[in-house]
């Protein structure tokens, strides 16, 4: 490294510093000094439109500032890769928005932190009432669902019919799934039977799925060190390599699974619907059914949610805002017709043109998977590290440097401080 | 300029002159050189401001902020809780930041020779009359001011365990290549490695301002005397490159402990932790797992650590940099 780097650096420092004093002084916005008036700006963080629906997240605003005359939302968006870090330096700086994206995982951080602001007199049955229920704390209400998507399982309906092995279908199991994997994986040719990734965010549902726990009932010790956890680790561990592609081969860097897919090397797929849109233009095809579980079903469900800032100035404005974006008809036409994360509403009648929107064409698998949801764990200020921790452990497992018991046990005893 | 730059009490030489002098206007003697220094000392403030203003507002109020959170217990998000030195107390028993400082000092250990190696073997050749010396030496420098990120994608596919060049190249002289940045065994070697691919060029860039800046009449004496290739360069180029190489030493060190961009972009510090080194601790710390204090503790750590290293260069070099 050079003296020029360390001058870049420092430049960079200074524009930095510079943008984030720029930012302090737009913060405050506001109530604008005209007398008499009662126009509010309030500010909007989001990372949901990031990539690909910027568009659709100003259709939204236009219609909510044509409904509310006076409140302009001025809206910040940013990537998802950055805006958790952005919006911790953001709250340490005391410069962050009125309104603001969080996800289920850091609910509860954020919560007990005391960052949010409790949202009060919201009739909360509009929404799917495990969704509301998610953001709410001790009875009250801090966010609102603003999405909600989930994980089912991808095929590629040509490789099965090559093979002569039947779709997978409702009522398959880990052993069904494992059939066809084996059947369909020819490595000489570069083709894979299944892909799920080895990490914390497949790991705590394939415990739910083999009958497991992940945490005790009062969420002080992990119960994954176990039968079941282990069975649930093996399951991800010991598709490396025989089904599924090593990380020597690829696996778990960036794109690498959708790549095979729309490639069509690979035959199963275990990855989010938010993956719909990426396959539009796929020469062969696809569907999806709900993933196969063990001794029982279980689905991960993830959900985005707006909140208020506890330090927002325009609390009133701001809770109109989240509301519209949340639960209008406006935000639920513009989110189907897009292909957007699903809108969190409770009636489904809303939801039919989803199910008629093209491929996939089994789109009923999505709400089918609600029936029985797993949801991640949301442990507070130690979230990432206990992610991390599990990922890492089942990652040496998979990399065979350590037995899956070993991983497990070290897993288990590792997270279990963090829970204190 | 108004201001007398002319004067001689410019120079702290002509001050103590003056005071030789012992004249028995001694009182309006010291108003004037009282307000001329004071003059002096606006006139270094001047001049001084523009790079001093954003280095105290952007490093050192930064740094002493970041030295007052590491006393306490901060997760960004809530008030800081005072912890006194309880941060740096549980850092030294951490065995993952422990495990960082090993790192960070084997990637130097590693990262080091191969530089100054290559740089000096680098400067040396295009020291010579070589065709196309200048292009050369701007190709070289290229990977230099070339972004990290990029350089990091780069790397990452040419040591792509599975169909990288490096391994396809090994594999013809029959070699099974190692999984690289997938084995913990190898993950600190590939980064050393781009590295050290990256920065040949500025190591070799100073080198070779230092060769130029030995006189060739040296080398002429010497070789009338009947030196050799190997004497020239073990009696007059390694002692009159002292300088350059002292140089070249204090700053790699000093940019070997804060080695961050490299390891982020290539392993994430992964596998199991192989290749995590001090910088990056500290970015997961804060952002990662909201323990802003601790990771403040850290960096703390690091800076004393590093002046500790250069300040024993400093003295150290008295007896073997040969300033002559």
């Amino acid at each position: 490294m050079s003296r020029l780097t360390h001058l870049v650096r420092l430049g960079l420092a200074a524009v930095v510093g510079l943008s984030l004093a720029a930012c302090s002084n737009g913060t405050p916005g506001g109530t604008s000094s005209t007398a008499g008036s009662e126009d509010v700006t309030i500010t909007y963080t989001n990372f949901i439109s990031a990539g690909a629906n910027e568009a659709n997240l100003t259709k939204i605003v236009d219609a909510f500032e044509a409904a509310n005359p006076g409140i302009t939302v001025d809206v910040k968006t940013l990537p998802y890769a950055d805006y958790f870090t952005a919006l911790q330096t953001d709250i340490a700086g005391g410069t962050v928005a009125d309104v603001f994206d969080i996800e289920y995982a850091n609910y509860k951080a954020y919560q007990a932190n005391g960052v949010l602001a409790a949202i009060k007199g919201v009739d909360t049955s509009v929404y799917q009432a495990n969704l509301a229920q998610a953001y709410a704390t001790d009875g009250t209400q801090y966010a609102l669902p603003s999405s909600f998507s989930n994980v089912v399982l991808y095929y590629n309906k040509d490789l099965f019919d090559a093979a002569g092995v039947a779709y997978p279908a409702a009522d398959w199991t880990w052993a069904d799934e494992k059939a066809a994997a084996e059947k369909l994986t020819n490595q000489e040719a570069g083709q894979w039977g299944d892909y799920q990734p080895i990490s914390y965010n497949e790991y705590y549902k394939v415990v739910a799925q083999a009958g497991g726990k992940y945490l005790n009932a009062g969420g002080t010790d992990t119960a994954f060190n176990t039968p079941q956890g282990i069975a649930a680790a093996k399951w991800l561990v010991e598709k490396s390599g025989t089904v599924m592609p090593t990380a020597e081969q690829g696996a778990g860097t960036a794109d690498f699974d959708s790549k095979l897919f729309a490639d069509g090397k690979l035959a199963m797929w275990h990855t989010g619907i938010w993956m719909f849109g990426s396959l539009a233009d796929v020469p062969f095809a696809w569907d999806i059914a709900v993933e196969p579980g063990d001794t029982t079903k279980a689905s991960a469900m993830f959900s985005n949610a707006m909140a208020i800032s506890a330090t927002s100035k325009h609390a009133e404005a701001a809770q109109k805002w989240v509301e519209y974006m949340t639960s209008s008809d406006v935000m639920v036409d513009t989110r189907l017709a897009a292909g957007w994360e699903l809108p969190p509403i409770s009636d489904e009648a809303k939801l039919g043109a989803y199910l008629k929107a093209g491929a996939p064409a089994n789109r009923q698998a999505v709400f089918d998977a609600l029936d029985k949801v797993a949801l991640s764990p949301s442990i507070g200020d130690n979230q990432a590290q206990m992610q991390d921790l599990v990922t890492e452990q089942l990652t040496e497992a998979a990399a065979g440097r350590v037995s899956v018991e070993e991983a497990v046990a070290a897993a288990a005893t590792k997270v279990d401080p963090l829970l204190k | 300029m108004s201001v007398g730059l002319s004067s001689a009490s410019m120079s702290p030489v002509a001050g103590s002159l003056d005071r030789t002098k012992g004249s028995c206007s001694a009182g309006a003697a010291r108003r004037g050189r009282r307000a001329s220094r004071v003059k002096y000392a606006l006139i270094i403030i001047l001049f001084l401001a523009p790079s001093a203003i954003p280095l105290v507002y952007f490093t050192v109020y930064p740094m002493f902020s970041a030295l007052w959170v590491s006393f306490h217990k901060w997760n960004l998000l809530s008030d800081m809780t005072w912890v006194g030195v309880g941060n740096y107390i549980d850092l030294i028993h951490d065995p993952l930041t422990q495990r960082a400082f090993l790192n960070s000092v084997l990637y130097i250990v590693g990262y080091f020779p191969l530089v100054y190696v290559g740089g000096l073997g680098l400067a040396i050749a295009l020291n010579s009359a070589v065709p196309f010396r200048n292009f050369l030496r701007g190709v070289y420098f290229l990977p230099v001011v070339t972004s990290w990120i990029v350089v990091a994608l780069v790397w990452r596919w040419l040591l792509n365990p599975s169909g990288g060049v490096a391994n396809y190249l090994l594999s013809l002289v029959g070699v099974q290549g190692p999984g690289w940045w997938t084995d913990p065994h190898w993950a600190l070697p590939s980064i050393i490695l781009a590295s050290a691919w990256k920065d040949l060029g500025f190591v070799m860039v100073i080198l070779l301002a230092g060769l130029q800046s030995i006189p060739q009449d040296l080398y002429e004496a010497a070789r009338v005397d009947g030196a050799g290739w190997w004497a020239r360069l073990r009696h007059i180029t390694f002692p009159m490159l002292t300088p350059s190489t002292f140089f070249v030493t204090v700053i790699s060190l000093i940019n070997g402990f804060q080695v961050f961009d490299q390891v982020y972009a290539m392993t994430g510090g992964g596998p199991a932790g192989a290749s995590t080194v001090v910088v990056e601790r500290v970015y997961d710390l804060t952002f990662r797992y909201s323990q802003a204090g601790t990771a403040s503790a850290l960096s703390w750590m690091l800076f004393l650590l590093v002046l500790l290293v250069t300040v024993v260069q400093m003295i150290g070099q008295r007896k073997w940099v040969n300033y002559a």
